[in-house]
C-alpha cells in the first residue's frame, strides 16, 4: 500500500493529486491550515478509496512547528513512499515592490518555508533510503520576469534547492521531483483571463502521479512549457530587459 | 471553460458575474443584485441563467461525505457530477435510481429540476430518492430538509429551480445492480398507435422504456419510430458486449447550423431503417445506453452560433393520443423537423416537488435549430395544443414560454413563490412569474 504525505493539501492541485492516490487505495497524511477543510477532504478521500486518512494543521510560516508535524506524519505512516509539497501564494507584485516587509513575507511562504520543510523531510528520506520527495515549483522560477519576480525568485530558490538535494539523495535511492506547472486554473489564479494555455488541476495531478511513478527528476506540466521556457531562458539579456513579460 | 455561464441550448445569451463556491461551510458571498446557483449548465434554456446578476457556480463543492456500500446511501456535496458518482458506485454494485439522458449533471441541478429518466414509470423522479438535503439561505441560515423534516421546504426545493437557496449537500438512496450491462430490446413501430400499444404491452416487463420518433414522416407513417426497452442485465451477460463508447468532440461552432431540412430527412429515414428486423436484442454497457449523446463532446455546437431550442411537454393520459398526434402533425407540417424526438409514458407516482414537471401522461421532447421568430411561432403553436390538453412544458428545457402559460402549467407557482430566497432569482423566473 502506498503511503502518501501532502503539505498544502488543500491546494486545488494537491487535492486532485490526493484523489488519484485515494483511488489507488493509498494511506494519506494531509497537512494544511484549516481543520474543517482537512476533515472534509479526509471523508471525501476515504469514500474515493483511500485505505485511511489522517491530518494535522500547520501554517507553513511557523517554521518551528515543522519538525513536530513531520514527526506525526512519519509516525502515523510508518514510512513515506511519496511526499508532495504544494502550498503557495501568488503575491501581488506591485504591493511587494512597495513593501519590503510584504516581499519578505511572501518569499518566506513560497521559498523559505518550503526549503525548511524539505530540509527536515530529506533527512527522514535519507534514513529510510527510498521514496520520492516531490515539490511544486513553477515555470516562473526559470527566469525572473517583471510581472511576478518576487514569486519567481522564491520558486527559483526552490528549484535550485531541489536540484542540489536530488544530487545528494539519488545516492541513497531517494528521488527528488521538481514539478513546474505553467498556468493552472485554481483558486490562486481565479482573477486571470483563461486561454488555451490553461490546464485543469485534475490533468496536472495525473501527470504528477505519473512523474512520481516513473522517477522523473524535473517535469514541465503540461509538457509544452518545456520548449516555451527553453526559449524564454535563452532570450539574450539585452533583448529581455527591453520587453515586458 | 468556454461554456461557463451558458445554458446547453446556447440560447439565450446572458451576461453575469460568476463566483465559485468551493467550501460548503462558508456563508453565501454578499454581492449586489440577485444570485442563482449554477450546476453544470446542462439545462437548455434560461432556468440556469441570471442575466445582469450573479451565478454561484457550485461545481467546486465536489466532495463525498459518506458512502455506505451495504445500504447504498450516499451523502455528498451538491456540485458532484453524476458521472463521478457512477464511476465510484457502479463497480460496487450500485446505481442512481433515476438518471437523465446526460451524466454530466450535478446532484444540485438534478434536485433543482427534479429530473426524470427512462424508468419514470417504475421509480418516479430524482427527488423521490433524496433522503435529505441541506439548504443554505442568503440570511446565513441552514436547514436540513427531508420528506419528514421541514417537508414544505423540501417540496419547494425539489424542482425549485435553484430559487429557494443553495443546496450544499444531499443524501441519496442508490439502488442495487448486478453489473454495468444492460439488456436491451428495440422494436420498430409504424405509427403513433403502435407506440401506445407497445407502451402498454412491454413497459410492464421493462424498467426502462423510451421511443425515438421520426418527425419528418407524415400521413400513415405519422409517429413511426423505434421503441427501446431495457433492464439491468444479470452479472455476466451471455453475449459479449461491445466496448463503451468512443470519444468524439465538436471542436468548434460551425458558422451555420448543420441541422437543416435535408440532413434531417436523411437522418430520420436512415435511423428508422437502421435495423433490418422489427425486433432487435442487444447487450450494451450502461454508458452508451443511457448517455448516447455524452459520447460526442459539445454536440450542442452542431446547431451553429444561434444555438437551439428544446421543447419538452407532457400531455395527460386522457388527451395523450390525440394531443401527441396534433403536436407531431404541426412539427411535420412546419418542415423544421426535429433531430431528436423522444416519446415516453410517465408513470402515475406523484412528484415530490411543488414545481416538479413529471406527471401522469405522455411526454414528448423535441429540438429545433434556433431560427428566431419562425421557431418561436412554431413553439407557441405547440403550446396552444399542450395547454388545451391540460398538459405542461418542462422549465429545464425552456427559453420562451410565456408567463400565462407557465402559471397555468404550474398552478402551485404562487404558493411556491413564498419559499423563494429574497436574494435569489433567475432569468427564467423573471420571465414567467414577474
Ligand atoms: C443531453 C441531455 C439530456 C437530458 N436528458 C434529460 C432527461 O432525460 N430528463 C430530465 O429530467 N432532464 C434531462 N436533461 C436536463 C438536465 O438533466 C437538467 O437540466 C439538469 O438539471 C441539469 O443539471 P446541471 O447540474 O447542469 O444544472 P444547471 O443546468 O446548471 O442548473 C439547473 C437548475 O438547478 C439549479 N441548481 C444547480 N445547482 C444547484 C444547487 N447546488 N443548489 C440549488 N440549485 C441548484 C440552477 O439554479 C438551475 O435552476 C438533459 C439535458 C441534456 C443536455
Ligand atoms: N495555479 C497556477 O497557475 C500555478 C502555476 C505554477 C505553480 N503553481 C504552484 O502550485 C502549488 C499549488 O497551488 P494551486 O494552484 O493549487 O493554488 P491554491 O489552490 O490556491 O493552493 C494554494 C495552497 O497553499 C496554501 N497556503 C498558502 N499559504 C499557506 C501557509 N502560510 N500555510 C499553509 N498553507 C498555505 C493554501 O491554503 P489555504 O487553503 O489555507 O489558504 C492553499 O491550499 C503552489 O505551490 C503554486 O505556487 C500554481
Amino acid at each position: 500500500m502506498l503511503r502518501i504525505l501532502i503539505v498544502g493539501a488543500s491546494s486545488a492541485i494537491a487535492e486532485a493529486t490526493a484523489r488519484c492516490y485515494a483511488a489507488r487505495g493509498a494511506r494519506l497524511f494531509l497537512i494544511a491550515r484549516q481543520s474543517q477543510r482537512l476533515e472534509d477532504m479526509a471523508s471525501d478521500l476515504k469514500v474515493r478509496g483511500a485505505a485511511d486518512v489522517a491530518f494535522a494543521t500547520l501554517d507553513v510560516n511557523q517554521l518551528d512547528a515543522h519538525g513536530d508535524v513531520l514527526s506525526q506524519a512519519w509516525t502515523w505512516l510508518g514510512e513515506v513512499d511519496a511526499m508532495l509539497v504544494a502550498h503557495g501564494t501568488l503575491p501581488d507584485q506591485n504591493a511587494c515592490e512597495a513593501s519590503a516587509e510584504l516581499a519578505v513575507k511572501e518569499f518566506n511562504t513560497n521559498g523559505t518555508s518550503t526549503i525548511a520543510l524539505m530540509t527536515l523531510a530529506a533527512n527522514r528520506f535519507e534514513a529510510q533510503r527510498h521514496g520520492t520527495l516531490a515539490v511544486i515549483s513553477s515555470v516562473a522560477g526559470d527566469r525572473g520576469r517583471q510581472s511576478n519576480y518576487l514569486y519567481g525568485s522564491a520558486k527559483a530558490a526552490v528549484t535550485a534547492f531541489a536540484s542540489g538535494l536530488r544530487q545528494r539523495l539519488t545516492k541513497v535511492g531517494v528521488n527528488v521531483l521538481t514539478i513546474k506547472p505553467g498556468f493552472v486554473d485554481t483558486p490562486m489564479t481565479r482573477d486571470f483571463k483563461k486561454s488555451a494555455l490553461w490546464a485543469k488541476p485534475e490533468s496536472i495531478a495525473r501527470s504528477i502521479v505519473r512523474a512520481v511513478d516513473r522517477g522523473r527528476s524535473v517535469v514541465y506540466l503540461p509538457w509544452f512549457w518545456l520548449p516555451i521556457m527553453l526559449i524564454i531562458r535563452h532570450v539574450p539579456e539585452f533583448v529581455f530587459k527591453r520587453i515586458k513579460l | 471553460m468556454s461554456s461557463v455561464g451558458q445554458s446547453w441550448g446556447r440560447y439565450p445569451v446572458a451576461a453575469q458575474t460568476i463566483i465559485d463556491i468551493t467550501d460548503r461551510h462558508r456563508p453565501l458571498p454578499t454581492v449586489n443584485g440577485v444570485v442563482l446557483p449554477y450546476g453544470n449548465g446542462r439545462s437548455y434554456g434560461d432556468s440556469c441563467l441570471n442575466d445582469g446578476g450573479t451565478l454561484l457556480r457550485a461545481r467546486g463543492m465536489d466532495r463525498y461525505i459518506r458512502f455506505d456500500p451495504f445500504t447504498g446511501q450516499l451523502e455528498c456535496e451538491a456540485g458532484l457530477l453524476l458521472s463521478d458518482i457512477l464511476d465510484l458506485v457502479v463497480p460496487q454494485g450500485w446505481f442512481p435510481p433515476v438518471t437523465p439522458g446526460t451524466r454530466f449533471v450535478t446532484v444540485g441541478g438534478a434536485i433543482a429540476n427534479d429530473v426524470h429518466g427512462k424508468n419514470h414509470h417504475v421509480t418516479g423522479t430524482f427527488g423521490q430518492h433524496v433522503l435529505n438535503l441541506e439548504l443554505l439561505r442568503s440570511d446565513g441560515s441552514r436547514m436540513v430538509c427531508s420528506p419528514e423534516l421541514h417537508p414544505d421546504w423540501f417540496a419547494a426545493t425539489v424542482g425549485g429551480l435553484g430559487l429557494t437557496g443553495l443546496i450544499t449537500r444531499a443524501t441519496l438512496q442508490l439502488r442495487r445492480i448486478a453489473g454495468p450491462w444492460m439488456s436491451c430490446e428495440t422494436r420498430r413501430f409504424r405509427n403513433l398507435d403502435g407506440f401506445f400499444h407497445l407502451s402498454e404491452s412491454v413497459a410492464a416487463r421493462h424498467e426502462y422504456t423510451v421511443a425515438w420518433v421520426d418527425c419528418v414522416s407524415t400521413g400513415d407513417g405519422l409517429g413511426r419510430g423505434l421503441f427501446t426497452c431495457a433492464n439491468h442485465a444479470p452479472a455476466s451477460p451471455d453475449v459479449k458486449p461491445g466496448a463503451p463508447n468512443r470519444h468524439l468532440s465538436m471542436p468548434f461552432t460551425p458558422p451555420v447550423s448543420l441541422i437543416n431540412p435535408l440532413s434531417l430527412r436523411a437522418f430520420n429515414s436512415l435511423y428508422f431503417h437502421r435495423q433490418r428486423e422489427d425486433i432487435a436484442h442487444a447487450t450494451t454497457h450502461y454508458v452508451p445506453y443511457f448517455y448516447p449523446l455524452d459520447g460526442v463532446g459539445n454536440w450542442n455546437r452542431i446547431y451553429g452560433p444561434h444555438g437551439f431550442m428544446q421543447y419538452q411537454c407532457v400531455v395527460p393520459p386522457t388527451a395523450a393520443q390525440e394531443g401527441i398526434k396534433q403536436l407531431l402533425e404541426v412539427v411535420a407540417r412546419g418542415g423544421d423537423g426535429s433531430f431528436l424526438a423522444v416519446l415516453k409514458q410517465f408513470g402515475n407516482q406523484p412528484s415530490p416537488g411543488m414545481l416538479s414537471f413529471p406527471r401522469p401522461g405522455t411526454t414528448l421532447a423535441l429540438d429545433f435549430p434556433n431560427q428566431g421568430e419562425r421557431t418561436l411561432r412554431l413553439l407557441d403553436k405547440l403550446d396552444d395544443i399542450v395547454a388545451a390538453a391540460g398538459g405542461a412544458v418542462y422549465p429545464a428545457k425552456d427559453a420562451r414560454m410565456n408567463g400565462q402559460r407557465f402559471r397555468q402549467y404550474f398552478p402551485a407557482w404562487e404558493a411556491f413563490s413564498h419559499f423563494i430566497d429574497p436574494r435569489f432569482s433567475s432569468s427564467f423566473w423573471r420571465r414567467v412569474a414577474e
